[in-house]
Formats: C-alpha cells, sequence, structure tokens
C-alpha cells in the first residue's frame, strides 16, 4: 500500500525544478482550495451524519429500520453521477430549478456531503448503538439532565468514531475527481488529472500528488488527536436497548427530514437518468453486456471487501491497543491510497507490476489489489473503531477463566467486532461499486464494470446507452445495503 | 444472537462467489499471438471497426478501452514492457508525446503515403486516421450564423462578455493554441488568452460539456470540434445548435485541423498483423465508416466528408506540422496557467 506514495516520490524526484514548482503559487492556490473544500464538506457531513444517527438510534422516530436503510442510499450513488445530475437539474439550463452557485463550491461542496455522510452516519449508529446505556443511566441517577448525560458520557464515547467518519470524509473529497471536473471546482486531484492529459508529463503530477500525501498525514495526525483518548472507551455485548427519547408531534416531521436528505442524492440523479435516457435517439445498451458487467462489478468489489476486512483484523489490533510511533506510521501509510487519486494509485500499480508481478499485470487480481490499496481506510475505521471499543479485560476475564488466549479472542472478542467489521466490508463494497480511474486503466481486456460501461456511454455524451447500466449500479448496490447496514449495526440482542 | 449466525453464513457464501469470480478472470491474462490495441478512442465508435478488421482478416485481437492521455501514461510507466501493440489516439499530441520518447516503430511508406504529409509524422512514427476540425459551436435561438464572430480573436471584445466557453484543459483545444501561438506569436496568443479570462468566458471539462452548455444557453458560443454537434442531434434531437469556422475570410487566422491517429510500439511481436491494421483503417471501407459513424474528416485522398461539412481543402487553416506541437504543449499548457485557465 505505500507503492503508490514511492512511485510518487520517484516520479516527483523527476521534475527539474521541485522546490519551485512545490512552492508555486498554482501549487499553493489548488492546495488552499482543496483544503476549504474538504474542510467544509467534513463539517457538513460530520453534522449531518451525527445529527441522523441520533435521531435513528436514540428517538422514537418511526419506521426507523427502513429509515436507517434509506439514510445510507447516498453511498451508492458515484460523484460522477450525483455532479452530473445536480448540473442538469439546478445548473444553467436547468430541468428542475436553477439555482446559483451548483457550478462552482457551494455545488461541489453540497454534491460531496451528500456522497459522504453515510461514512459518518454508519459509524456514528454503530458507536450510538454499542454505548452501554447504563453509563447514561447512571450520569442521570446522579443529576445529570439527559442533555447533559448525552453530552457528557455518550458523546466522548462516540467521539473515535465520529473521527474516523470524518477522516474518511475528508480524505474521500482529496481524492474526488467526479463531482470537480463536473462542477468545475480546482483541486489538487483536478490539477493532477488536468497535467496528465494536456501536457503528457508525469513528473508534475507526481509533485501535485505528494502535496496530498503531506495533507494526509496531517489529516491523520489530527484525527488522532479528536479521536481522543481511546481507553475511555468501553461497550459490552447484551446490553438493554436504551431508552428512545419521545419526539411527540415532531415524529413525523423528524422522520420526513431524515428522509428528505438522502432523497435529494438519489431520486434527482434517478430522475435525470431516466429523462436523458428517455429523450435520447442514440444508441441503447444490450441487456447482456449490462448484466455482466454487473456480474463483474459484484464479483470484483466483493473480492476487495473481504480482503480489507481480513486484512484491517491485524492492523486495528496494532493502531488501537498498542498507540505507538510505529502503529501511527502504519496507519499514515495504509491511508495515503485512499487520499490520492485513482489515477494515480493505477499508474504506479502498472509500473510496479508489469516489470515486477507480470502474472497479475491486467488481471482482475490486481484490480482488486487496486481497490484495496484505495480503500482500506474504510474498513479500518471501522475495525479499528470496533476494537478500541472492546475492553481488553474482558479477555483477561475469559482467560482467568480457563480459556486459551485464541479461544478468548473467538469468544469474546470476535462477537464483539463484528458488527464492525461488516460496517468496514459494506463500505468497501460499495466504494468499489462506483470505481473508475482505475478499474479502467487495470481491468483485463475486454472486462466491463457497471462503471466502466457508464463511462464509455457518458464520455461521448451516449446518454441511453450510459443510463441502464447507472441505474443498475444504483440498484444492486442498494440491495447489498440493506443486510450490510444491518450487519453494521447489529440490531438489539435477541 | 442467530442473527449474526444467518449474516455471516450468507456473507461466506458471497465470498466464495468472489473468489470464484476473480480466479476465473485470472486464466484470461496471457495471450502472446494475439494484437494487442490499446484505444483511447471510445469504445462505441472504434470496436466495430476493429472487429471487422479482426474478421475481415482472420487476426486475434485484444482491445483495452480508455482516455487517450491516460492510456499513453499506461504506455509510458510500462516503458519496454509495453502490452500495446498498436496505439490508437484520440489527437496526435499523445502519439508525437510517445514518439518523442522512442516508443514507437517507423511505420512503412505504403500506409504513410495515403495520407497527406501534413496528417503524419514527418519522422514516419505515426499516422493520422481522421480529421477533427475546431469550430465556434453557437446557440440558434440566441444567434444567426451572421452575429457569430468571423475570428475567435473577436470573442475579446466587450460585447461577448460572459457568452463564451471553452474547455483549456482539453488535449485539442491546448493544441490549437499551440497553433495559434505558432501563428500570430506567443504575445498575441497570450494577450487573447487574457482578454477571454477578462471577459467572463467560462472553463468547461471537454468539448462535450462546453457543446452541451451552448445547447442549453448557459453560453452563446463554445469553442469545440466540430463533430459533436452530429451527437447532440442524436441525444437531443432539434438541439438549438450550429458550427461556424473561424478565421476564414481573407487574412483570418484559420481553423485548426487536429486527427486521430495510430503508432505502432517499438517492442512489438506483431508487426506485420500491426501494420496490417494500420493499412485496414485507412483503407476505403474504414475511412467511410468513420464518416458515417463519428462525423470525422477521412483522411484517405478520394474519401469524401460528410456533404453538409465543407471540404479539407477548401477551408483557411493553420499549417503547423503536427508533429511539432508536441513539443510546444507544454508550452501551451504553461501559457494557460500564467493566465490562470488551468
Amino acid at each position: 500500500m505505500v507503492l503508490p506514495v514511492v512511485h510518487l516520490a520517484v516520479r516527483a524526484t523527476e521534475a527539474p525544478d521541485l522546490v519551485d514548482l512545490l512552492t508555486s503559487r498554482r501549487v499553493t492556490e489548488a492546495t488552499a482550495s482543496t483544503l476549504v473544500l474538504a474542510a467544509t464538506v467534513t463539517s457538513i457531513a460530520a453534522a449531518l451524519g451525527v445529527a441522523m444517527a441520533w435521531v435513528l438510534e436514540r428517538t422514537d422516530v418511526p419506521a426507523h429500520r427502513l429509515l436507517g436503510i434509506w439514510a445510507a442510499l447516498p453511498l451508492v450513488v458515484p460523484t460522477y453521477v450525483l455532479a452530473t445530475a445536480f448540473k442538469d437539474a439546478f445548473g444553467p439550463g436547468a430541468l428542475l430549478f436553477e439555482l446559483p452557485g451548483v457550478v462552482g463550491f457551494r455545488g461541489t461542496a453540497t454534491a460531496l456531503a451528500l456522497s459522504t455522510y453515510p461514512y459518518v452516519l454508519l459509524v456514528a449508529r454503530a458507536a450510538l448503538a454499542s454505548v452501554d446505556p447504563a453509563l447514561e443511566e447512571a450520569a442521570r441517577s446522579l443529576g445529570d439532565g439527559r442533555r447533559r448525560a448525552f453530552a457528557r458520557v455518550t458523546l466522548p464515547l462516540v467521539r473515535p468514531a465520529v473521527a474516523a467518519g470524518g477522516l474518511l470524509v475528508f480524505l474521500y473529497v482529496l481524492s474526488d475527481f467526479g463531482a470537480v471536473a463536473i462542477l468545475r471546482y480546482r483541486t489538487l486531484t483536478m490539477a493532477i488529472f488536468t497535467e496528465y492529459r494536456t501536457s503528457f508529463d508525469r513528473s508534475t503530477p507526481a509533485a501535485f500528488g505528494v502535496v496530498l500525501v503531506a495533507l494526509t498525514v496531517v489529516a491523520v495526525a489530527l484525527e488522532r488527536v479528536a479521536r481522543g483518548r481511546a481507553t475511555v472507551t468501553r461497550a459490552v455485548a447484551g446490553t438493554r436497548t436504551p431508552v428512545r427519547q419521545r419526539l411527540g408531534p415532531m415524529r413525523w416531521p423528524v422522520a420526513i427530514a431524515v428522509a428528505a436528505v438522502p432523497a435529494v442524492a438519489v431520486a434527482v440523479p434517478a430522475a435525470v437518468l431516466v429523462y436523458r435516457a428517455s429523450l435520447s435517439t442514440g444508441r441503447s445498451e444490450p441487456a447482456g453486456v449490462v448484466a455482466r458487467a454487473a456480474v463483474t462489478s459484484v464479483g470484483l468489489s466483493l473480492a476487495a471487501a473481504a480482503a480489507c476486512v481480513v486484512l484491517s483484523i491485524p492492523i486495528s489490533v496494532l493502531v488501537a491497543r498498542f498507540r505507538s510511533r510505529a502503529a501511527g506510521v502504519v496507519e499514515v501509510s495504509v491511508v495515503a491510497g485512499y487520499a490520492l487519486p485513482g489515477l494515480v494509485i493505477a499508474l504506479a500499480l502498472v509500473f510496479f507490476s508489469s516489470r515486477y508481478a507480470p502474472v497479475v499485470y491486467q488481471t482482475a487480481t490486481l484490480v482488486v489489489a487496486a481497490y484495496v490499496v484505495r480503500f482500506f481506510p474504510e474498513a479500518l475505521g471501522a475495525s479499528r473503531s470496533a476494537v478500541a471499543a472492546v475492553d481488553p479485560a474482558l479477555e483477561d476475564a475469559a482467560r482467568s477463566l480457563g480459556d486459551t488466549r485464541w479461544r478468548a479472542v473467538r469468544r469474546v472478542t470476535v462477537p464483539l467486532v463484528r458488527r464492525g467489521l461488516f460496517a468496514g466490508g459494506a463500505l468497501v463494497f460499495l466504494t468499489a461499486m462506483k470505481e473508475l480511474p482505475a478499474t479502467l486503466l487495470l481491468r483485463p481486456a475486454g472486462y466491463d464494470t457497471l462503471a466502466t460501461r457508464v463511462w464509455t456511454g457518458a464520455v461521448e455524451g451516449f446518454y441511453r446507452q450510459a443510463a441502464p447500466s447507472a441505474l443498475l449500479l444504483l440498484v444492486v448496490s442498494a440491495f447489498a445495503l440493506g443486510p450490510l447496514v444491518r450487519g453494521a449495526r447489529q440490531v438489539s440482542p435477541s | 444472537m442467530c442473527m449474526p449466525n444467518k449474516v455471516s453464513r450468507l456473507w461466506a457464501a458471497l465470498l466464495a462467489a468472489a473468489a470464484i469470480a476473480a480466479t476465473s478472470a485470472c486464466s484470461t491474462s496471457d495471450g502472446g499471438d494475439e494484437l494487442f490495441v490499446y484505444s483511447g478512442r471510445n469504445e462505441n465508435l472504434v470496436r466495430p471497426i476493429l472487429e471487422q478488421f479482426a474478421e475481415d482478416t482472420g487476426t486475434d485481437i485484444r482491445l483495452k478501452f480508455g482516455d487517450t492521455a491516460e492510456l499513453a501514461a499506461t504506455i509510458l510507466e510500462e516503458g519496454d514492457r509495453t502490452r500495446a501493440d498498436v496505439f490508437f489516439s484520440q489527437d496526435a499530441g499523445a502519439l508525437a508525446a510517445l514518439a518523442s520518447r522512442g516508443m514507437l516503430a517507423e511505420l512503412p511508406d505504403t500506409a504513410l503515403e495515403i495520407v497527406p504529409e501534413k496528417f503524419r509524422d514527418p519522422g514516419g512514427k505515426w499516422v493520422g486516421v481522421t480529421g477533427r476540425v475546431r469550430v465556434i459551436a453557437y446557440n440558434t435561438t440566441k444567434l444567426t450564423a451572421a452575429d457569430v464572430p468571423g475570428s475567435v480573436f473577436e470573442l475579446t471584445d466587450p460585447k461577448w462578455r460572459g457568452r463564451v466557453g471553452f474547455p483549456p484543459t482539453n488535449a485539442s483545444f491546448v493544441a490549437w493554441v499551440s497553433a495559434l501561438t505558432e501563428e500570430v506569436g506567443r504575445d498575441q496568443a497570450k494577450a487573447w488568452l487574457e482578454g477571454l479570462e477578462a471577459n467572463d468566458a467560462k472553463t468547461f471539462d471537454n468539448n462535450l460539456a462546453t457543446l452541451e452548455a451552448v445547447a442549453d444557453g448557459e453560453i452563446d458560443v463554445g469553442l469545440v470540434n466540430h463533430y459533436y454537434l452530429y451527437n447532440e442531434f442524436e441525444q437531443r434531437p432539434g438541439s438549438p445548435v450550429a458550427n461556424a469556422y473561424p478565421g476564414q475570410d481573407a487574412g483570418g487566422e484559420g481553423t485548426f485541423v487536429n486527427v486521430s491517429g495510430l503508432g505502432i510500439l517499438q517492442g512489438t511481436k506483431q508487426g506485420a498483423a500491426a501494420r496490417k491494421l494500420v493499412e485496414y483503417l485507412l483503407g476505403d471501407d474504414a475511412q467511410e465508416y468513420f464518416r458515417e459513424e463519428t462525423a470525422e474528416y477521412p483522411l484517405r485522398d478520394g474519401v469524401d466528408p460528410l456533404p453538409d461539412l465543407p471540404a479539407l481543402d477548401s477551408l483557411r487553416t493553420i499549417d503547423v506540422p503536427l508533429s511539432d506541437l508536441g513539443r510546444d504543449l507544454e508550452g501551451s499548457l504553461e501559457l494557460l496557467k500564467e493566465v490562470g485557465l488551468t
């Protein structure tokens, strides 16, 4: 997972004027606008995600199970589809109604916040669900009001999860190309694509990439601070369901408000796709092609999700239980892949695998490897929060009662962290379904995923051809969402 | 807790399915005696003709589709281990970039001579297949043909404030800027770009987005390649757009013609099949195919363009050698950056 960083560093040092380049106005401006966008999107996504998690976990909002799945639905929409739909629906020449600033910062930030808040929502829900309500009740019995108890007891317990979700959002924004390209907001990633496209020079984009890696290091460090001292978080299994706050007459208005946010992110793109496709007289797509692409997408994404979950277990134990500097280095290096544009990852893998691993070059294995490099932190964030929430004393207790070390892990820790692992696997699966740049370059000849079919159609404006694949991408992913959200949350014990 | 067990069984079944999918895909990895084509041209547009070639000549082909610049970067990263035998590029710049890094082999004269000299590499490393002309696309509900400026240099006039759009990071736009720079000098080219920027011109990600903005009325005129118009009509029948050719008046700057083209990779072991493909795509059938399917200009002498397009040799054009543009691209990009357009 550090290969892309090594590759970037090598390419960047080939630039004749690296220092001048790194301090030039172009780089500093792109860096500043990237930071502004990432910070804005992270704040909005964190606020939306935590608020929705609280409503879903701690109030008597109606239909909260259905609402929970619905709320995570924007995860299935690729940013390039969402951004195109926003531009069509609300941009100049709007199909719906024109909103000022859709093209530019405001539109880009809105589209990205809507795409990413589920990252916070899922981990915040998992965390809220695993907090022992007895703690809050204890605080209340000692005289705290409901709000005060939530703020003093529960919030600190879910803070690591929110910080982890926020980090994912922040880094996702750094690497996004779809929304910034379509809604025209210049970030470092946009600059990297521009350099490749126009100058065929590989050292300048690499220098931009190095700046992205530096931003990642800072973001990870900040998150470690925001996460706070992991030693305060303790969760146990088999606790009672917390008493849900009564919303009274606000039940339905709150439900509608929670439902409206994902509706904008899902219904608008779906409607625009159908409308554009119905208008077009161009070529359409044979059903067989779409079906094959769907099977390929699901297979590759599942393989990536499984690989990420398996890999995340030892690393999350390392970073959650041993807060050493080495653990920090490990974390930064695995997270870097997430913040880099898919094109950069893909070219690094082209370089290394075509030379040193020709057996896997241009095979599905390499595509899966690229997904793991790109999306591993999604699994790691969830697994780490889960592992951090398990009191090692529970394992010690099991061992003192005669279990071997591994038996204690299997009987005590695994059931407690399972929901976190599911959440992580779900995120990786859904993100991999949408992945485009690395898939495009690394896929075996003749191999298509739903995302590459969408690209093949939309890049030359064949909307009628692109629409079925795009819609199927939404539908197939949505099917996965149900079991995965439930798995992530592990509904109240039966 | 029965629920997690069910979930994990489902999970295990899915994992098994994924593993099968992944391993079955691996078996198709090596194909030493096929002709491997990396195509930066869109799959919809070129797959039919490439498959026709395979059928007509009995050649086994493998096709890899992607973005032209990204595939060029891929070939450079692969270096002498590249799997590509032939590169089909969307523009001359990518071919010139590969040629200048010694990645392309010399093409046979029999192929080169099919195409007019100005649409191929003087060193014989690549050859143009189809021509694409830069135009001013305009919105026909807002403008008549007579309102459209005769020269792109008029677009810096205040009366065009906020009404012009173009894709500054698009390879064929950058190539056009290079050609203009060559013709009128760097200072005037820079002044023009600064004028556009000061005139609140809008920038887009690519030609397609620019043309759609013209059709939507976001802008009145857009600087794009000529054939996007035909796709727009297919996507949105009756769309209010038309093309005008800039710089055609006596003494005008002329328009610019770029090409899509082919190069054969230096290290190929499929030289004979690769040369056959190049000659096939320059043959009558393929050239007519491109005219009908993509509305581009056939480059083979004697194959006419679509009837409603002006003949290539009737157009006043900027005749900067396409092979030199590769060298100038970085200069042009630098220019666009100085002006703050990228």
